[in-house]
């Protein structure tokens, strides 16, 4: 064990604690997933075969928002106590540690997300196959969704007002896993084959996984400079 | 060479150098649109299907090709500023912004008043509609970064940084749209060997091709030098220029 993953840790381990410290908020973006996709049936039609058809696409959409919520907070406390800049002084790489915090932040908001997801996919009546193909996209998207949307809330932390602004330069770019992760659910609801997309998914896992942290890191450097 | 190139992109020289550049792209920029214009509204022939309004093309394709254009060209300034620190390529990609946005604004409505007649609607989903839309929010979600830092060394930057993400999700958002819906009819100029247009229509539309990019190099610079002079406003030549001025 080098100090890099002693370091990486740590910072797992500390940003895991705060979370459940303060257990009250992490509830709050599931939640928020769950309301979001109450209300189509409210608003569209509660028509068992029109809410099957949606269903992919309105619960990656509610998926997509969750995340983008939860995400503002990413860096707010520690740019506000100062430990954000502690993190950018330390002598261990910046992208690593940035990696560890979008981590951690997965693992409390956006694992609980595909956990709940088959009990949407049931409230929307969808099908067996595709809610285990549903469980499969926000396995591999909501990292990648994660690791997007930190690029966006690193530029904006140092932003009084960031919130609003987040959302227009981080939707467009959520565009084409919601495009893949939407067809591929469909696709499975439809008896199809659905391997190609879950590919294409971890494939594009796989490059923000690598691209990701370095343009955090210089995002942060700019935000705190 | 190298000496050039520094000097040019002191803000003083660029400064001299580009009022000295923009009457001439000014002008050519108006003879090629004239030629343009004249050989695509008269010359060229009425297409045997689509009749007269096809001649929107002759906006239409230029502008959605600078709309990329633009972009990529704001990505290249964005990474020479980031990398080598160059203020000049800043204020190169931030004037370039509202240009693009422009670009994109057009290739869309031009783009929607052709679909009426042909498609029989303002607005289809089809791929590269959607992919353009997503480009114009792009260039706004740029707009908006910018604008909202106050500081504007760090405004540059991190607009470099969001423009550069945004350049290697370009290809895949486009791939993705493509994969999701495509009714735009295919390209018929970038078949190199055979292009599947006639000369008579190709020839106007190369021609307004070349004007939209003296177009936006004469716009760009007009709103660099403004920019240049903007932030330099405490430096000395300004206070030089300011005073042969009057």
């Amino acid at each position: 064990m080098g100090s890099l993953a002693n370091a990486f840790f740590a910072l797992l381990r500390r940003d895991l604690l705060l979370a459940f410290r303060h257990r009250g908020e992490l509830a709050n973006p599931l939640i928020f997933f769950l309301m979001i996709v109450t209300l189509y049936p409210l608003g569209v039609s509660p028509d068992v075969n029109l809410l099957r058809q949606i269903a992919p696409g309105v619960i990656w959409i509610a998926a997509l928002l969750a995340a983008l919520f939860s995400l503002e907070n990413l860096f707010r406390t520690d740019f506000d106590d100062g430990s954000l800049e502690q993190l950018l002084l330390s002598p261990q790489p910046l992208p690593v540690l940035a990696m560890a915090k979008v981590l951690a932040h997965w693992l409390v908001s956006g694992l609980p997300m595909v956990l709940l997801a088959p009990l949407l996919g049931l409230l929307l009546a969808m099908p067996a196959p595709a809610i285990t193909v549903l469980v499969g996209t926000l396995a591999v998207g909501t990292p990648l969704l994660s690791l997007i949307g930190a690029v966006g809330v690193a530029l904006t932390v140092g932003l009084r007002r960031g919130g609003l602004l987040l959302t227009l330069l981080i939707l467009p770019l959520y565009i084409p896993v919601l495009i893949f992760a939407t067809s591929a659910v469909s696709a499975a609801a439809a008896g199809l084959p659905v391997a190609g997309q879950l590919y294409l998914l971890a494939a594009l896992l796989a490059l923000g996984a690598t691209l990701a942290p370095f343009a955090i890191a210089a995002a942060l450097r700019i935000s705190l400079s | 060479m190298w000496t050039f190139l520094h000097k040019f992109a002191s803000p003083k020289h660029f400064y001299r150098i580009a009022g000295k550049l923009i009457p001439w792209l000014g002008a050519l920029t108006v003879l090629l649109m004239v030629a343009g214009l004249y050989l695509g509204l008269f010359v060229a022939p009425p297409d045997y299907q689509q009749g007269q309004s096809y001649r929107i093309m002759f906006i239409h394709v230029p502008s959605a090709w600078m709309s990329l254009f633009v972009y990529v060209f704001m990505a290249v300034a964005s990474a020479i500023h980031l990398i080598w620190n160059i203020k000049l390529a800043d204020v190169m990609a931030s004037s370039s912004a509202v240009l693009g946005a422009s670009f994109t604004f057009l290739a869309l409505a031009t783009g929607s008043l052709w679909g009426k007649p042909m498609w029989g609607a303002w607005w289809v989903w089809d791929a590269r509609l959607t992919s353009e839309l997503i480009l114009l929010f792009l260039y706004l979600g740029y707009i908006a970064l910018v604008a909202a830092i106050d500081d504007q060394r760090a405004a540059g930057r991190a607009g470099g940084v969001l423009i550069l993400v945004g350049v290697v999700n370009i290809p895949i958002i486009h791939y993705s749209v493509e994969w999701w819906n495509t009714l735009h009819q295919g390209p018929t100029v970038t078949k190199f060997d055979k292009p599947s247009i006639h000369l008579s229509m190709l020839m106007p539309l190369l021609l307004m091709a070349a004007a939209f990019q003296c177009f936006f190099f004469t716009l760009v610079l007009m709103r660099a030098r403004t920019e240049v002079l903007e932030r330099e406003r405490r430096s000395a030549w300004v206070d030089e220029l300011l005073k042969d001025a009057g």
